[in-house]
């Protein structure tokens, strides 16, 4: 399982580095994510530009890095594929996050002091 | 793993297409890791039908769960049953059809799925059973036969791009 973090002010960002979410790693996944986001900021922002392919577990294993947040915080989608988005569209979880183009437009609403080093994406 | 392509049906009882039409046979021992190479080996292996995006992330889309279904469920992640696919380009989309000789399905019925519900609370939120409804979502014609001690699970995924014809 291949994950970068960036903390940030409020926020943290965390890439997927693998090109497929789905059964073989679903698990892995989520497990990492909790991990990973155990005294996360209120907004984690999970950039899924590089997933190529995801199935109904890589869909379950969002929703529950989500739900494993607790009420007091979000996970914010950014980079959806096509084939990536299709399935949050026709299993209807795209209402359930906030869902940023890319990752550069999910930073952007941020202050000053942290656009310099988002726009290096 | 074995896979096997045909580039042409010569049997004449046979659906017949226009042209040359794609067959694929695999047969593999269902693992996850081998629903991931056979996933691969079946896409390049369509590369024929020149499929546009969107169809090309269907088909891979619900191949992947019908064979996530039988390695989770049917084998119950043992990872030694065999799983048996037959992909075959039909002017109606393709045509495919799995067997396994695992555990039957409950009530000998594929399961429908659960609908959505995105306005539920987000600790209500189901985190698993979106296969089926993607499944019955983006196939036709499904029909699921226990015949001796294997399952036969056989359905149709629509494509767009129409087959040349002459």
């Amino acid at each position: 399982m291949q994950l970068d973090t960036a903390h940030y002010d409020g926020f943290m960002v965390v890439t997927l580095l693998e090109d497929r979410l789905d059964a073989a790693i679903a698990l892995d996944f989520k497990d990492t994510m909790r991990d990973l986001t155990m005294d996360a900021p209120p907004r984690v922002i999970l950039d899924m530009e590089n997933v190529r392919f995801l199935d109904s577990s890589g869909l379950g294993a969002v929703i529950g890095a989500m739900k494993q947040l607790g009420p007091k915080r979000k996970l914010e989608l950014a980079g959806l594929k096509p084939a990536v988005e299709k399935v949050f569209r026709l299993t209807r979880m795209d209402s359930i996050f906030v869902i940023h183009p890319n990752l550069a437009g999910a930073l952007s609403g941020e202050p000053a002091a942290n656009t310099g080093q988002a726009h290096a994406y | 793993m074995r896979t096997e392509a045909i580039a042409h049906t010569s049997d004449p009882k046979e659906e017949r297409v226009p042209g040359n039409s794609v067959e694929l046979r695999l047969v593999f021992p269902c693992t996850q890791s081998n629903v991931r190479r056979a996933l691969a080996s079946i896409m390049s292996g369509l590369g024929a039908m020149n499929l546009c995006d969107d169809d090309s992330s269907s088909i891979e889309l619900v191949l992947a769960e019908v064979l996530n279904n039988v390695t989770e469920h049917a084998y119950r992640d043992e990872g030694t049953g065999m799983i048996e696919l037959h992909l075959k380009q039909t002017e109606a989309g393709l045509s495919c059809r799995v067997i396994d000789n695992g555990e039957g399905m409950p009530r000998n019925t594929p399961p429908q799925g659960i609908a959505p519900c995105p306005n539920r609370p987000l600790d209500q939120q189901p985190e698993g059973g979106f296969g089926w409804f993607l499944i019955r979502h983006l196939t036709s014609d499904l029909a699921y036969m226990r015949h001796a001690n294997s399952n036969v699970l056989s359905f149709r995924i629509e494509v767009g791009q129409a087959l040349p014809r002459n």
